[in-house]
């Protein structure tokens, strides 16, 4: 049914969680700027207070701005709602928060963003939360990792920095075979490319700082629930199905049954770590979502023919995008990614660490920045940058050579951005040439003089 | 709290405060394919405002327990039995607060005992409540294409402040996952087909309402959305004039709870005042 009442995607997109602001009639969505809302009355505030109203009361538990937002991410991903936060780092936090504690365990895929690794591997098990990761294809070692305190699993739905797509129908049934949730960061497949909720995923975050925002101005997370998961039925969770003393004994599956989990985080975790979004960071990513149907299809039209590109290029050894043959996800990825996977990929240069490093710095209109996602096309040389403290031999365990480069393609000309690799490539080739001709013309080292003095 | 009700578990929330019988209360009824989570903002406010709440699973919804009930008036007669079983003493104060199915409950139980019930709101509510043949037969055949259609239906607008239960969440989105997990519910036994079919021919067979509105002496509000497109204000006149019913109209369709909970909140206490 087509329509106000049953709207598409695109028309979520402009008009979720949003309607002319009643008391101005300004259409835009308003930012609501405000530490703190006026309350109608005493009663009024008590009943706020004891969750027997619905309302804002300070704006680091709940904002307009925010929720506007929060309800839009809800419904294009087919959610029940959402929490804004000051990062996807605090939104994977909140998650990890809400659901575990000291004593308890998580099963990760190991093809993480290198942020979740370091939570996950170093900064949570600081507070009691060990986690194991798995590879993210091997559902054996899903299976066999879970153990009685295990909370959830979690993994990316495409991972990095390989691009390994995630059969989430398969691993949410392993976790629910375990009456466990699965969390998913779905930041590199916003939900015009992918409804995780559709296959199976229970929780999903993002960072909205990347495709959503789309502009590459602000930072913030979104963490949405499916509704999907029986909270109580599980056992497991006696955050959620049993007296809360941090807030009246509330029991939230008893005041929601959907909606347990959402109640928590908003009651809890943005209560007490406070990490919540500002009004105005809200406001640019919804700017950003407005657009996300069109900006995606250009994103993806756009990647596709630089990956066609490099693939058939002689100074490139490998292209990891799904959507190739080569890639060993390309079956899974056609699909659940049927409308392409993403703007985010790295290739392999034949060369040097020195040939990568002259690549990146021949390019004129990609960035060389620490971000993706942005409408600008950037680029970053892992082996130089993020993972420079790596000799070669720790780089390929991790997946990444020497020459590895990742790039994400933005909205520019794609011509202009085939124009702009090609040249670096070539620029690349020649740094070969020359460090080839320099160790050529170096005389050898020529044998000690007879008579000469040696030290 | 759990209640034994004609010997099988039922479930009732009673706004985060125990039950006290020496308190006047206010019985909540959900309606097709919901359980007690839709009211409990307004439970919450009674429980701490000097009454019971006592927002029911219904029989195999839920956390209650089936087998489902087979008939509007045998559902009423059941409601009846859990005041008993919940100790709420002959001569208590007792509000009925129905919505949609839930309403038709409300208004049977109440014409059941007249001297019982003290004040009636039927909340989104039509009599005759037919069910459109398309929609009784999706709901059996194509369930989750139902839930859609009638998510559809409900809701009223792409943004409903300040939502329910709080900000931030979808209502449709939320509505959806509740009748699915209701549907799917392990306590749903007993119907001839699906729950969310049971429901729906429940509402659509009943035929007893002005019968049960010529019994009803308590005062009687119709709280009703102006843009309800399951049972639309214009459903309910004869009703409203067998009840010599008092009506507010919401500016909501037919989630009057979950679309304008102040509202409703208001609605309900100038009832009980």
């Amino acid at each position: 049914m087509a329509g106000y009442s049953d709207p598409g995607f695109d028309t979520l997109a402009l008009h979720a969680g949003a309607v002319p602001d009643p008391s101005t009639g300004a259409r835009a969505v308003p930012i609501h700027l405000t530490t703190s809302f006026v309350f109608p009355s005493s009663e009024a505030a008590a009943s706020l207070f004891n969750m027997e109203r619905s309302g804002h009361v300070y704006s680091r538990i709940s904002n307009p701005t925010n929720a506007v937002l929060e309800e839009r991410i809800a419904a294009l991903e087919g959610g029940i709602g959402a929490i804004a936060t000051a990062s996807g780092q605090a939104a994977f936090h909140l998650a990890i928060s809400t659901l575990a504690g000291a004593g308890h365990h998580i099963v990760a895929s190991s093809a993480l963003y290198g942020g979740s690794h370091n939570l996950l591997d170093y900064t949570m098990r600081r507070f009691g939360i060990s986690t194991t990761f798995v590879a993210p294809g091997d559902l054996a070692a899903w299976r066999a990792a879970i153990r009685p305190e295990t909370r959830f699993l979690f993994g990316e739905t495409l991972g990095n920095p390989g691009l390994d797509v995630l059969d989430i129908a398969k691993v949410s049934a392993i976790a629910h075979e375990h009456r466990l949730p699965l969390l998913v960061d779905s930041t590199f497949t916003p939900p015009w490319l992918l409804k995780p909720f559709d296959h199976g995923a229970d929780l999903l975050f993002h960072s909205a700082t990347k495709f959503l925002s789309g502009h590459g101005t602000v930072i913030g997370g979104l963490l949405v629930d499916s509704g999907q998961f029986d909270w109580a039925a599980s056992g497991r969770f006696p955050e959620l199905s049993e007296p809360y003393s941090g807030f009246h004994g509330m029991v939230f599956a008893e005041e929601s049954t959907v909606g347990a989990f959402l109640l928590r985080a908003r009651r809890e975790g943005l209560r007490d770590f406070g990490a919540c979004m500002s009004p105005h960071t809200a406001w640019l990513i919804l700017q950003g979502i407005e657009t996300l149907p069109l900006r995606m299809a250009r994103h993806v039209d756009n990647t596709r023919q630089v990956v066609a590109m490099l693939a058939a290029h002689p100074m490139v050894s490998r292209v990891g995008y799904p959507e190739l043959d080569s890639h060993p996800s390309q079956a899974l990825a056609q699909q659940m990614l049927p409308r392409g996977c993403g703007a985010v990929f790295s290739f392999d240069l034949k060369g040097t660490r020195a040939q990568g490093v002259a690549f990146i710095e021949a390019l004129k209109i990609f960035s060389h920045l620490a971000n993706v996602g942005d409408c600008r096309s950037l680029v970053i040389h892992p082996a130089s940058t993020t993972h420079f403290r790596m000799d070669d031999a720790a780089l390929a365990s991790a997946g990444i050579g020497p020459g590895t480069i990742r790039l994400s393609i933005g909205l520019e000309d794609p011509a202009d951005l085939i124009d702009d690799l090609k040249r670096a490539l070539k620029a690349a080739e020649k740094t070969t040439d020359k460090a080839t001709d320099k160790a050529a013309q170096k005389p050898a080292p020529a044998a000690p003089a007879s008579g000469a003095k040696t030290a | 709290m759990k209640l034994q009700v004609n010997g099988r578990e039922a479930y009732v929330y009673t706004g985060g405060k125990p039950f006290d019988p020496t308190l006047p209360c206010v019985v909540f009824v959900h309606g097709a394919l919901h359980d007690h989570s839709v009211w409990t903002l307004l439970a919450r406010w009674c429980a701490h405002h000097g009454h019971n709440a006592l927002a029911v699973d219904l029989p195999g919804h839920g956390r209650s327990a089936g087998p489902v009930g087979d008939s509007i008036p045998a559902l009423g007669a059941w409601l009846l039995a859990l005041l008993d079983a919940a100790g709420v003493p002959t001569g208590t104060s007792v509000a009925l607060m129905g919505h949609s199915m839930g309403s038709l409950i409300a208004l049977d139980a109440a014409g059941q005992a007249p001297d019982r019930i003290t004040r009636l709101l039927m909340v989104g509510t039509a009599y005759p409540m037919k069910v459109s043949a398309a929609l009784l037969d999706t709901s059996a055949q194509v369930p989750l294409k139902a839930i859609d259609m009638v998510n559809a239906f409900s809701i009223s607008t792409l943004a409903a402040k300040p939502s329910y239960p709080g900000p931030g969440m979808w209502l449709h989105g939320a509505n959806r996952a509740l009748m699915r997990r209701t549907l799917a519910g392990p306590n749903a036994t007993g119907c001839e087909v699906n729950l969310f079919h049971h429901d729906f021919r429940l509402c659509d067979q009943y035929d007893g309402g002005l019968q049960a509105a010529a019994q009803v002496r308590c005062p009687t509000t119709l709280v009703l959305g102006d843009q309800d497109m399951m049972t639309p204000p214009r459903a309910t006149a004869e009703l409203a004039k067998a009840l010599k019913a008092q009506t507010v109209v919401l500016k909501s369709g037919h989630s009057q709870a979950a679309e304008d909970p102040d509202g409703l909140l208001a609605a309900l206490r100038a009832a009980l005042a």
